[in-house]
């Protein structure tokens, strides 16, 4: 380094030096604004840091276990089918979603497969449970920018599908219905007339959702361009579900890599949005909706008479082995990972769960944006406290 | 709004100014009570599916009473770092705007509290007394919420007083008058193209102003689309997060009291007032109906407001200042130049 | 039927070959993981193939980063499902965990507890063992992997720069069993508080509810559907 640059080096120097004075002059300082734990918001425990420079988010950290129940240790301790107990507890809003891969895992590690029958009406029900969880998103996601009535009405709607899944399984929220090898129960009678009814009603409850909410121009301008995702980044923050999707990424676990559900042969479509943004995760899985209620209405007409369940000992006894299972759920991509010593009980479960994923992005896309969106795009990336807290 | 001139000349001061508060109070607490009833109790249920309060009376029509006991029970919580006689002063600040704006609207030919000739100057006055509360509670609750919500407010209120004065501007302008009494005498007395008979509501003619006017009144009152300020799903509930009981209850009921004095004041604007068509407007029977038409025509315009509350989304609060600076407030500016040409044109 | 199958590779050792069994049956995931000991070579330490199912490998330590940077740029993996560990050590509470010892009622507990490390699928020689999962959505495909995390220097590479997901994983991962993740940029605790000490996740880590309260054996077997009464009282299945 020649003596000139010297001098020009330390003439840049005491230039940012006065600029860094007068900055700390003139700049107020952040503030730190805690979103949570308890919030209107975050619809659970979640809490974000988030410091802010007047209303710009300069960064903003998720702080979770708020809800964190430990579910990998105590999963340890129960017999196979005492652990979907406890799964069932993860993505609340769709339960029965949460047993399959689990179920399915264990099935894997026991070489049994369940009957045609209970497959079908697995795959109902698996659909059912998304139907019933994104209608609440539908609905909240209005809440989230300001809209009230859409949740009354998602809500309202939402009953129908867990009147049906009642009526199936004996759970509004928690059914506990999968088995090892089968299904608890059969369909009771008249289920699957009145489930047709219910589809139908869903599926004017997402015109109506098309027209209140994402036909608004409000809602468009709330949403558009707000909190884009690019695909790669996505993908490298293992983002799923319809939050993936509405990145351009045509990629749904139902269709690549169907497992032990009947999904592979229906007819329906995987939506996808190139836009990234807040209204496209809306807008897909508006679509998802109409869609699955599509297949359940296929599903209902398909579905093949038998018995529910097959042939497994009666002391689950899972040979030793390691599986792992994922399954399309209404928040994204869950999967199980079971390690099995051969005993009743499973000797390490880690959850996959979709929402710990999908919210991981959220340090990266809050980073200056405003107030406001903080909690449209939370709200768009659509998490379920007990799936990111487990 | 009883309290008739005529009757005035006989009494004393004192016997006036009691006559005048019960009045105020009646015009101010029964109008929000039936909004808060109507609207937000059984309207918003109706268009959410769900049946709304339906234990306390008939169709639960003594719920707000049952509410307002239950709000007065509670205890008159201040959080530790509150600037207490600010956290304390503000609800009645926001009230007390409310209270004054309803002076200079006229419930018939003789029932009015003032008749200034300055009326409507002086409702936008003190309408901006609101915006002194409203910081008043964000700043004095100490808490993040509330600054950020009371910032919020006065920003938006701000903003949006302006296509507020300026579409009452082409009001003026073709009334002539910024007397309230004396627009509502100029719509009764006005004509459509020579035909009389249901005299010439401003809103024929003023209905951009009428639009801007509607518009920015729901700014005015931060009712969603434009409730940024509260925006409960981000805020909590913004300057009203730290509030609970009894000064909780001041807020609400500015709130609705508010929305109800709004539409009378756009009532008398462009609706006609308390004007009946068919009845001369001198007839002694107007003290009696002119509050009554009133009251219909407040609770039609706060339906609007509700109805859209309870529909729309809200906006970002960049893109509400960008309506109010690049949308309403040209808009408005064009109506008056387009009111004056036309005004000295014919 | 057990998943533990001839296919797996020798834990220590030579460099396995491409496996010759099951390639046949699945040329893309036989395909892959040449591609991984073309790239990897010692590195890679071992692997098994489940035909048309699933692909573990297992890799040395220092080749962690390398490996994830390879599957990611140079294979197609982008997409990072997830990571964590996995304690091999039998847990020492046996009749917390080991139900196997319930069915034995009456007979001692701690003593019978086999406390030999045996590690899953692809091997292993150490108790700790972090595994993660990448897809390659585009064909499909996924693999796990696997890596040994030695007892005395319990500190692995972080992926972070490699999948951004990795970032909370690892968070995760280090509060449950305390294993390091060298260059992750906020190694905080993600779920427990601040001040919480211990790895619950560890298999030494006492579950308190179960100390409290022992494990009630398999009290709620349910009758499977078509099956009588008749031979409800089972002698394994009871437990008064």
């Amino acid at each position: 380094m020649t003596a000139i640059s010297d001098r020009e080096q330390l003439a840049y120097l005491a230039a940012q030096a006065a600029d860094a004075r007068v900055n700390v002059e003139l700049e107020s300082e952040g503030m730190t604004l805690n979103i949570g734990p308890q919030h209107p918001a975050t619809h659970g425990t979640l809490r974000i840091v988030a410091k802010l420079d007047g209303e710009q988010v300069l960064s903003a950290d998720p702080v979770m276990g708020y809800m964190h129940r430990g579910y990998e240790k105590l999963a340890e301790v129960r017999t196979y089918p005492q652990v979907t107990t406890l799964i069932n507890r993860i993505d609340w809003v769709g339960s029965f979603a949460n047993e399959v891969p689990f179920i399915l895992a264990a099935e894997k590690l026991m070489d049994v497969e369940a009957p045609p029958r209970a497959q079908w009406i697995r795959t109902i029900l698996f659909e059912m449970s998304r139907i019933a969880n994104i209608t609440l998103f539908l609905g909240d996601m209005g809440l989230q920018v300001g809209a009230v009535t859409p949740a009354f009405f998602a809500f309202r709607d939402r009953e129908h599908v867990l009147n049906q899944i009642e009526a199936a399984t004996g759970g509004r929220f928690h059914p506990n219905f999968d088995r090892i090898g089968g299904l608890k129960d059969d369909l009771p009678a008249g289920w699957i007339t009145e489930t047709r009814r219910v589809m139908k009603k869903m599926r004017s409850f997402c015109d109506e959702m098309e027209q209140l909410v994402q036909g608004n121009e409000i809602f468009e301008a709330r949403t558009r361009g707000i909190g884009v995702i690019p695909a790669d980044v996505g993908l490298s923050y293992g983002l799923s579900g319809a939050n993936i999707r509405a990145s351009g990424v045509d990629w749904d676990v139902r269709r690549d890599n169907p497992c032990g559900m009947v999904h592979n042969e229906l007819d329906w479509k995987v939506w996808t949005h190139p836009d990234g943004d807040s209204f496209a995760r809306f807008w897909v899985r508006l679509q998802e909706v109409r869609e699955s209620t599509k297949m359940v209405d296929q599903m209902l007409d398909g579905l093949p008479s038998g018995p529910i369940m097959a042939k497994v000992p009666r002391i689950i006894k899972v040979p030793a082995g390691e599986a792992y299972v994922e399954t399309e759920n209404p928040l994204g991509v869950m999967g199980y990972y079971v390690v099995s010593k051969g005993d009743l009980t499973p000797f390490r479960v880690k959850i996959r769960s979709a929402s710990f994923n999908n919210i991981s992005i959220a340090p990266w896309l809050l980073k200056g944006v405003y107030v406001p969106d903080i909690v449209t795009i939370l709200g768009s990336l659509y998490f379920i406290l007990g799936d990111i807290d487990r | 709004m009883m309290s008739a001139s005529l009757l005035l000349a006989e009494l004393s001061y004192w016997q006036q100014t009691s006559i005048r508060v019960g009045a105020g109070l009646a015009a101010v607490l029964l109008v929000a009570g039936t909004l808060v009833y109507l609207h937000l109790f059984k309207l918003v249920s109706f268009m959410q599916s769900r049946l709304g309060p339906m234990e306390a009376g008939p169709f639960g029509s003594l719920q707000l009473l049952a509410e307002v006991g239950k709000f007065l029970q509670k205890e008159d919580i201040f959080p530790r770092k509150a600037d207490r006689f600010v956290f304390a002063a503000a609800p009645f600040v926001v009230l007390m705007s409310t209270f004054l704006l309803v002076v200079v609207v006229p419930g018939g030919p003789d029932a009015w509290f003032v008749d200034s000739e300055l009326g409507i100057y002086l409702a936008m006055a003190v309408s901006s007394v609101s915006v002194i509360g409203i910081l008043m509670a964000g700043w004095g609750s100490a808490s993040k919420y509330s600054l950020l919500g009371g910032l919020r407010a006065t920003g938006q209120l701000i903003a949006y007083e302006l296509p507020l004065i300026l579409a009452v501007l082409g009001v003026v302008i073709q009334a002539e008058t910024m007397n309230m009494q004396g627009i509502v005498m100029a719509q009764a007395e006005g004509e459509i193209f020579g035909f009389g008979g249901i005299g010439n509501p401003y809103l024929l003619t003023q209905f951009v102003a009428f639009g801007v006017f509607l518009i920015a009144m729901q700014a005015e009152l931060t009712q969603t689309p434009f409730d940024m300020p509260i925006a409960e799903s981000e805020l909590v509930t913004g300057y009203m997060t730290e509030y609970s009981g009894m000064r909780f209850l001041l807020f609400f009921i500015g709130e609705f009291a508010t929305a109800g004095v709004f539409s009378a004041i756009a009532a008398v604007l462009f609706l006609g007032g308390w004007y009946i068509p068919g009845i001369d407007p001198a007839d002694n029977l107007m003290n009696i109906l002119g509050p009554l038409v009133m009251v219909g025509k407040i609770v039609v315009l706060t339906f609007l407001i509700f109805w859209f509350r309870f529909t729309f989304p809200r906006f970002r609060e960049d893109q509400l200042q960008r309506l109010a600076w690049k949308f309403l407030i040209p808009i408005a500016l064009t109506n008056i130049v387009v009111t004056g040409i036309l005004k000295v044109a014919f | 039927m057990s998943r533990l199958s001839s296919t797996d590779t020798p834990t220590e050792g030579e460099v396995p070959n491409a496996e010759e069994p099951a390639a046949a049956t699945d040329e893309a995931r036989a395909g892959l993981l040449e591609a991984l000991t073309g790239e990897l070579g010692e590195a890679l330490v071992g692997s098994h193939l489940d035909p048309g199912d699933d692909l573990w490998v297992r890799v040395e330590r220092g080749a962690w980063v390398h490996t994830g940077e390879f599957l990611k740029t140079g294979l197609g993996f982008q997409y990072f499902s997830f990571l964590s560990a996995i304690d091999w050590l039998p847990s020492p509470f046996g009749r917390d965990m080991d139900a196997q010892v319930d069915l034995r009622l009456g007979h001692a507990e701690s003593s019978e507890i086999d406390q030999t490390i045996e590690q899953g699928v692809a091997g292993g020689d150490t108790r700790f063992q972090v595994f993660a999962r990448v897809n390659d959505i585009v064909n499909g495909l996924a693999v796990t992997l696997k890596c040994d995390v030695p007892d005395d220097d319990l500190s692995i590479d972080s992926w972070v720069p490699v999948y951004a997901g990795a970032n909370w994983h690892e968070r995760e991962c280090r509060e449950m069993y305390g294993i390091d993740f060298v260059g992750h940029p906020g190694l905080r605790n993600i779920y427990l508080p601040a001040e919480f000490e211990g790895n619950p996740l560890r298999k030494d880590y006492p579950l308190l509810a179960r100390r409290m309260k022992p494990w009630p054996g398999i009290v709620d077997v349910e009758k499977m559907p078509g099956e009588d009464d008749a031979d409800e009282a089972t002698e394994e299945g009871s437990d008064s």
